[in-house]
């Protein structure tokens, strides 16, 4: 089995822990506004590969990744499930930490032979970084095209499983950035057990580039980049919320 | 032989013979703790570093250089003391009578001292310059007695090029921490043993080695008397750790005092000196914050090591380098990690007196040293950017565990190996001589052998090798022999008296090659061999341009079909240079390091078969050429490690930039241990 491939980034530091090999797969259904991979949108083409072709290539350098593994990012990789499926099987066999960045975008609690492949999936997935864009299902549909309940369901999903993940949440100014929204998401992961990190990532423009290179108009070419001041005060107003709602929940099981 | 400096130390062999080593694995207490012991910079390091600054602009303003001797020619006791403020200074010395002046340093070549004087504004005493043209010979001019013209060819159209023929060879390491051990009375006996058990037949190596000797007892008195021109009585061991750094501050002093060397490195001193520091915090001699005090003061000093250098020098070599480099760190041949108080003390400069790029602070690396150790490091390197990285676990196996790094990535053990520094072939220029028969492509002069050259249109990849071996043959030939003329000549006219004297009497010697232009010639064949190459020629039929036509791997890719050729061009190069007769048994080694000249090697290399454009900057070192390694770092890296270290024992360097942000994420706004961030909300 082939994946279409968009690029293989050697030295990943920011999408899991230690150093990673990340695989970014082409294809996505979302068109967020603030994406700066629209590159990797359209599904099929760029370069195909086995999962014994990623892996060797793991392999001749896997002195870097010592503390590290791999990352499978996108795209979208769950459009192409079973290919990563098969890529993190051989991976696990092998001994490599696996770690999944997705939206939870294709996630059907509805259909349980999917839920089944899923499970198959997060049997040899040692990392989940989900990537919540917006807890109002409105403003996600706005954002993204798309509502936010498959993307809420699957973190649930993922908390029944105790699989362990890292929250993203890129803030925004003007879209994501609403104190009000910011708790709200927070009030939200404080019911998940699973959530081991929380990554709060400034927005940043500079996919500008590779809009124009593919003669698409930029949808935010009037908001600035976040400064990281404001993205602290957004972690601190997150992690309020998670603790208020720990605690309503832990004041709730002592009464 | 008990010493009442000693007292406190464990004893051993160090006491009956001169063996550094062995004290420091006797006494060193390895340092497993995290920096929270350090002490910041006292008010005195604060107002001396202020000051430093203030001259530094002036320096600036100035053009570059502020001050310059052009009648005294420097020795090691030329000068009168020098202060910045003697009564805040602890650590005190300047190479001349007052700091940022530079001093005048004649016995590499008068014509390289005239101009970089002149460059600069200043003139050299005329007096001077005819006693060095007229009465005593510098060693420039005897290389220029010797050189064939074949030499001087090769070194005008620069297919070898930065030949330390004109100026001080450098890289030697003398082993400073001896004088704060033993003190200068006791190097001076064990010299005078030594040249009181020559061989007693006068063959010419045996009266050089009675002369050199000579040279070097001279220069050990001297050295005390240096000591005194600052107050100092430097014939004893020093008795605590203040005295420690400055008895072997004056060891390094006098070397640069005596030598304008292309690096002059410190050698392996913290952990040394880290044993004066444990003795002196156990017996409450000393506060932390004293011995911080010293340090400061010490590293102040390194920094402001300076030289007088012509403008094609500093072309060559630029941000007026002296490649200070001290070795820090590594771990023991008996598995104890080597890392002190000292190595955290020596990286907390950086903190106390801001950052820079001298001394050039190296971490030997090993997967072993403790944690938070290496956790400091990296947050040091985070904030300065200062901080070289060397891998100790590739080292120690030939090395040992008291070796230092001279220059950027040489690396030799203290007092008993040296090296003769020699610059660097430009294989990519060969590679064009090649295919031309040895006619230059830029010159159109034939400068080397007349062999055949490559006719057909599209280059063929066995015949190109074939040709380019027998260039590379005839290049390695040419390069040794004149390495040979150019070390003989330095010991002769500029030898390194004191850095010797800090040296056994038996010493090996490293004959260090290197090479230029290695991603170029790697991509070059690569493209040769996997896509079609056509030749451009002009009127005359020399190639003077290459066409790629298809696409071809990349040195820089974890690629390994191309990958093995660079290996196997380092592999065969070597082998070539080790056919020479080598100058005093010199032992082969190439290097492959340029980190700033690579530009100007670029500038003279017409255009290659990898589609490089004429005069176009070579990659540093051994990275791969800019931007054709497209699988990211690691995929580079994995490429470079790949070379053979031992057929490139002089090191191999990879020059990497990256922004900070890409290394990893941000702590302010990456929660990465959820529970702990949690906890830390609910305690305000």
């Amino acid at each position: 089995m082939k994946g279409h491939i968009h690029s293989i980034e050697s030295f990943g530091t920011v999408d899991g822990p230690g150093i990673r090999m990340v695989v970014f797969l082409k294809g996505c259904p979302m068109r967020c506004l603030y994406c700066h991979n629209p590159d990797t949108w359209e599904p099929g083409g760029g370069t195909e590969m086995t999962a014994e072709e990623i892996l060797s290539q793991f392999q001749a350098a896997r002195h870097f990744y010592t503390n590290g593994g791999i990352t499978v990012s996108g795209g979208e990789p769950l459009l192409q499930m079973e290919f990563v499926t098969d890529l993190f099987e051989k991976a696990a066999r092998q001994g490599i930490h696996t770690c999944l960045d997705t939206s939870g975008i294709t996630f059907q609690p509805e259909d349980s032979g999917a839920v089944r492949s899923m499970d198959r999936l997060m049997d040899v997935t040692r990392l989940v970084m989900l990537d919540i864009k917006h807890i109002d299902p409105e403003a996600h549909q706005k954002l993204c095209g798309h509502s936010n309940r498959r993307i809420l369901d699957f973190a649930r999903y993922l908390a029944e499983r105790n699989v362990p993940v890292w929250i993203r949440h890129v803030v925004v100014p003007g879209i994501t950035d609403r104190e009000e929204d910011l708790y709200r998401l927070g009030r939200f992961i404080g019911t998940l057990g699973n959530v081991k990190a929380l990554d709060v990532l400034p927005y940043h423009d500079m996919g500008k580039a590779k809009y124009r290179k593919l003669g698409i108009d930029y949808p935010l070419k009037d908001v600035k980049p976040l400064e990281r001041e404001k993205a602290v005060e957004a972690k601190q107003v997150i992690l309020r919320g998670i603790r208020d709602e720990r605690r309503e929940k832990a004041e709730g099981h002592c009464s | 032989m008990q010493k009442p400096e000693w007292n406190g130390f464990q004893g051993g062999v160090w006491e009956k013979e001169i063996n550094v080593r062995d004290f420091i694995q006797k006494n060193y207490t390895p340092y497993d703790g995290d920096e929270a012991f350090l002490a910041g910079p006292t008010q005195n390091t604060l107002d001396l570093w202020d000051q430093v600054m203030d001259l530094s602009r002036q320096e600036r303003e100035a053009g570059g250089v502020l001050d310059m001797d052009t009648k005294v020619i420097s020795t090691i006791v030329s000068h009168g003391p020098g202060y910045l403020n003697k009564e805040k200074e602890t650590i005190v010395g300047f190479q001349t009578d007052k700091p940022f002046k530079r001093s005048l340093q004649p016995y590499g070549g008068i014509r390289m001292a005239e101009k970089a004087c002149l460059e600069n504004g200043y003139q050299v005493d005329p007096e001077i310059s005819e006693f060095f043209t007229i009465h005593r010979k510098t060693h420039n001019a005897g290389v220029f007695d010797a050189y064939t013209p074949e030499m001087r060819a090769c070194r005008s159209s620069h297919i070898i090029t930065g030949l330390p023929d004109a100026y001080g060879r450098g890289r030697i390491i003398g082993d400073y921490r001896r004088v704060a051990l033993y003190g200068v009375d006791r190097l001076i006996e064990d010299k005078e043993e030594q040249k009181a058990t020559t061989r007693t037949i006068m063959y010419s190596d045996v009266i050089r080695d009675r002369e050199e000797l000579s040279e070097q007892i001279r220069a050990l008195k001297d050295l005390k008397k240096l000591g005194e021109i600052y107050g100092f009585d430097i014939s004893q061991p020093a008795k605590d750790v203040k005295e420690a750094i400055q008895w072997l501050y004056f060891g390094y002093l006098a070397a640069v005092k005596e030598q304008n060397g292309a690096a002059m490195s410190l050698g392996r001193t913290s952990t040394f000196l880290d044993i004066y520091a444990q003795r002196d915090l156990e017996s409450g001699r000393y506060t932390e914050e004293q011995i911080q005090e010293f340090v400061d003061h010490f590293i102040m000093k390194l920094r402001l090591v300076k030289f007088a250098r012509t403008p094609e020098y500093n072309e060559l070599f630029s941000g007026d380098p002296t490649w200070v480099t001290e070795s820090i760190g590594g771990v023991g041949i008996d598995g104890r990690h080597m890392v002190t108080k000292m190595s955290f003390r020596y990286l907390h400069t950086l903190q106390n007196l801001g950052t820079a790029p001298e001394p050039n602070l190296t971490v030997l690396w090993s997967t072993r040293l403790p944690m938070n150790f290496k956790r400091f490091c990296a947050k040091t390197s985070i904030e300065s950017s200062s901080i070289q990285y060397e891998n100790d676990d590739l080292m120690r196996v030939t090395h040992g565990d008291d070796y230092a790094i001279a220059c950027c990535v040489s690396s030799m053990r203290l007092g008993k190996e040296m090296q003769f520094f020699g610059a660097r072939a430009n294989l990519a220029k060969c590679l064009l001589y090649a295919i031309n028969g040895g006619v230059d492509e830029i010159t159109k002069k034939q400068v080397g052998p007349k062999y055949r050259p490559i006719t057909s249109e599209y280059l063929d990849y066995d015949e190109v090798m074939d040709a380019y071996k027998d260039m590379m043959q005839w290049l390695a030939r040419v390069y040794v022999n004149a390495l040979n003329i150019i070390h003989y000549m330095h010991d002769k006219y500029c030898y390194e008296k004191i850095q010797m004297a800090l040296h056994d009497k038996k010493v090996t010697r490293w004959f260090a090659t290197g090479i230029a232009g290695l991603s170029v010639v790697a991509d070059s064949l690569s493209a040769i061999k996997y896509a079609k190459v056509r030749t451009i020629r002009d009127e005359n039929g020399i190639v003077v341009d290459y066409e790629v036509e298809g696409d071809f791997p990349k040195y820089g890719n974890n690629d390994d079909r191309v990958d093995e050729i660079a290996s196997e061009l380092v592999h065969t190069f070597m082998n070539y240079i080790k056919g020479n007769h080598t100058y005093r048994g010199g032992i082969p080694t190439t290097s492959i390091l340029t980190i700033t000249s690579n530009v100007v090697y670029g500038k003279h290399t017409g255009a290659t078969p990898d589609g490089r454009k004429a005069g176009e900057a070579f990659a540093p070192g051994a990275n791969p050429m800019h931007r054709r390694d497209t699988h990211g770092a690691v995929a580079s890296l994995a490429s470079v490690a790949k070379l053979p270290f031992k057929d490139a024992q002089d090191g191999i360097s990879n020059t990497f930039s990256i922004v900070p942000d890409a290394l990893g994420k941000n702590d302010q706004i990456f929660a990465g241990d959820l529970e702990v961030e949690l906890d830390l909300g609910t305690e305000v």
